[in-house]
């Protein structure tokens, strides 16, 4: 069904959203702030990498410019809310239609190419490992390292304050935390992840193209419930490996979509059939528990 | 949580090559719509009238990415690994997931506006490796003659795209040469999505003369849209593709894209008989067919000289 390339490409697609998924995480798990900035700095990212790495920057500094492009893109609907009192739904939307705009004016044209350019993976290209590996054991690297360092940070005081703010606003106040500030660090801190993932999908995939943030959110949710729904509400830790997991396994659901010609369905039934083989991926543990609620 | 592992155990352990036909065509496009599925359906052609079959010594897959790069790049990896013969990406998005992912396998990319920016090679007349393709750059110079020609008195075009789409960008600067050189002045008009398509054209009423619409996957899928504008304002309406002048077009010149495709598909059987792709030259899409619509053209206040009505290759009644 899936040969090795289809398999290890699947993984390392969902290693580079597995930063889009611990972004969705932050907000919407954390904060409880429904962001749909992430649909505009995934591109963001990609943009801002794509157009850095063809302008002679080094790969590493662009993908960590490409982080700090989208932090500023999460404050911009951190102030749009905490400032404005605008719904957080409606800020993050206004932010995300925005961005689409500046990313033609980053890129200066909807499509970058990247595919005869240096980036953070070609040096590790010429040590002797194929190619087809070498992609997602970087990738997966990164992220590894991504979740440490946002597992220790949810776990210390400034992280406990972000998770009392996302639990119970009225009572984190009267604790002394300051809200506002934890919405504007928390989503910086997940765009910045987002960015991150869109600057490495770029780097891996030979092109930044401003159609790319389409669905962004859709899938990091995915990854995030599928995640859920494996690990449970086990502490953080479980929860950000679950953000890992989820989206391999979405991307895994997607490859076997697209191997399915033999059962008579045809190329626009992808996303049918990605639908329904993540609703079985939810569905399944819970008949094991006992059957689904009626 | 168990059974689901299982059962993507028993997916994955099925890990094994396709079962091996003489030779193996893989097509993939960005999205369906039907300029690119024309194309598609016109590579199948080429390769039948060369003599490969489906089912005898042909093995043909075609996967779409439902209009989302992410899933683009899973489809390059996905045929990457079937290991097929040749590789034929349709549009720059799906031709740039497929030259990145691969060095060994031969790609033929068609339906791209300009393949060297996109990277897929690196020149035009000799693209080395493993890629060469057909390249759907608009003629544009003789889309000006043709307005030029037809609405005389027009002294300014209105375009309307869609600014996220390369092709309709590159298209834009184009114009904006070749009408300098006419005499003509470019005026702009964006839709982002096909709801704005209606906006965006009433939006010229008034400030051009003529309106041009080139091969913008948004506004084509909205033409009737800006037709209705059009017909209302009496604003003589011109198209990128011949496809759309059925739908309500004045006239356009044009690729027909099933011709595109037969074009990308001869070069897939040059490639099939074992010359190397890099040794293909990249070529612009050869053949624009003028094509009017005389119902169009009297709602829009346009007649048709006989020069142009014997040189056109369909009229729509």
């Amino acid at each position: 069904m899936l040969s090795q390339i289809a398999f290890w490409g699947a993984v390392e697609l969902g290693l580079v959203f597995a930063f889009v998924a611990i972004g969705v995480f932050l907000t919407f798990r954390v904060l409880d702030f429904p962001d749909l900035t992430v649909d505009g700095s995934f591109p963001l990212g990609a943009a801002v990498a794509a157009v850095l790495i063809t302008g002679g920057f080094n790969p590493w500094l662009a993908a960590a410019i490409a982080m700090v492009a989208g932090a500023l893109a999460g404050l911009v609907t951190a102030f749009l809310n905490v400032r404005f009192r605008i719904l957080n739904l409606l800020a993050s939307i206004l932010t995300m239609i925005a961005l689409f705009s500046v990313n033609l004016r980053v890129m200066g044209k909807p499509n970058v190419a990247l595919i005869n350019a240096d980036t953070m993976l070609s040096p590790f290209f010429g040590l002797g490992m194929r190619e087809v590996y070498v992609r997602p054991l970087f990738v997966g690297v990164l992220v590894v390292i991504a979740v440490v360092l946002v597992w220790r940070f949810l776990e210390s005081d400034a992280g406990l304050a972000m998770r009392a703010t996302g639990a119970n606003a009225r009572m984190a106040r009267a604790q002394g935390v300051d809200t506002r500030r934890q919405v504007y660090l928390g989503l910086a801190l997940s765009n910045a992840l987002v960015a991150l993932g869109g600057a490495l999908f770029a780097q891996t995939n030979g092109f930044a193209d401003v159609t790319s943030g389409v669905g962004t959110i859709v899938v990091g949710l995915a990854a995030v419930i599928i995640g859920e729904t494996l690990f449970g509400a086990r502490g953080i830790l479980l929860a950000l490996i679950g953000c890992i997991v989820g989206s391999i396994l979405y991307r895994i659901a997607i490859q076997l979509a697209l191997s399915t010609d033999a059962l008579g369905l045809k190329a626009s039934d992808l996303n049918l059939v990605t639908a329904v083989l993540v609703a079985v991926a939810l569905i399944l543990p819970q008949l094991r528990r006992g059957g689904a609620r009626s | 949580m168990r059974n689901f592992i299982l059962a993507l155990a028993a997916a994955t352990a099925l890990v094994m090559p396709a079962k091996a036909a003489d030779v193996t065509v893989a097509v993939t496009a960005i999205v369906e719509h039907p300029a690119l599925d024309a194309v598609r359906d016109g590579v199948k052609e080429a390769l039948v009238e060369a003599g490969y079959k489906e089912g005898e010594g042909l093995k043909f897959l075609y996967e779409s990415a439902q209009g989302n790069p992410g899933t683009a790049a899973q489809i390059a990896r996905q045929f990457i690994g079937e290991d097929p013969t040749v590789i034929v990406p349709i549009s720059t998005p799906s031709a740039q997931a497929v030259v990145s992912a691969t060095r060994d396998i031969s790609v033929v990319f068609t339906a791209v506006s300009d393949p060297v920016g996109a990277q897929l090679v690196k020149d035009m007349d000799k693209p080395g490796g493993n890629v060469t393709g057909i390249s759907d750059m608009s003629p544009v110079a003789d889309h000006v003659a043709l307005i030029k020609e037809i609405t005389p008195d027009a002294k300014s075009i209105g375009f309307v795209y869609n600014t996220a789409e390369a092709n309709s960008v590159s298209t834009l600067a184009a114009l904006k040469e070749e009408a300098t050189k006419a005499g003509l002045q470019v005026i702009e008009s964006v839709a982002t999505k096909s709801a704005e398509v209606q906006g965006a054209t009433r939006a010229l009423v008034g400030r051009a003369d003529v309106i041009y619409i080139p091969t913008d996957n948004t506004i084509v899928s909205a033409f009737e849209a800006a037709v209705g504008v059009a017909e209302e304002a009496k604003l003589p309406l011109y198209a990128g593709d011949t496809d759309s002048v059925q739908r309500g077009a004045l006239a356009a010149l044009g690729f027909n894209y099933f011709d595109v495709g037969k074009q990308t598909g001869e070069v897939v059987v040059r490639v099939l008989k074992g010359e190397a792709p890099g040794d293909i030259p990249v070529k612009v899409a050869a053949g624009t067919d003028l094509v009017i619509n005389k119902k169009a053209a009297e709602k829009m206040g346009v007649t048709f000289s006989e020069a142009v009505l014997s040189r056109a290759s369909r009229v729509v009644e």
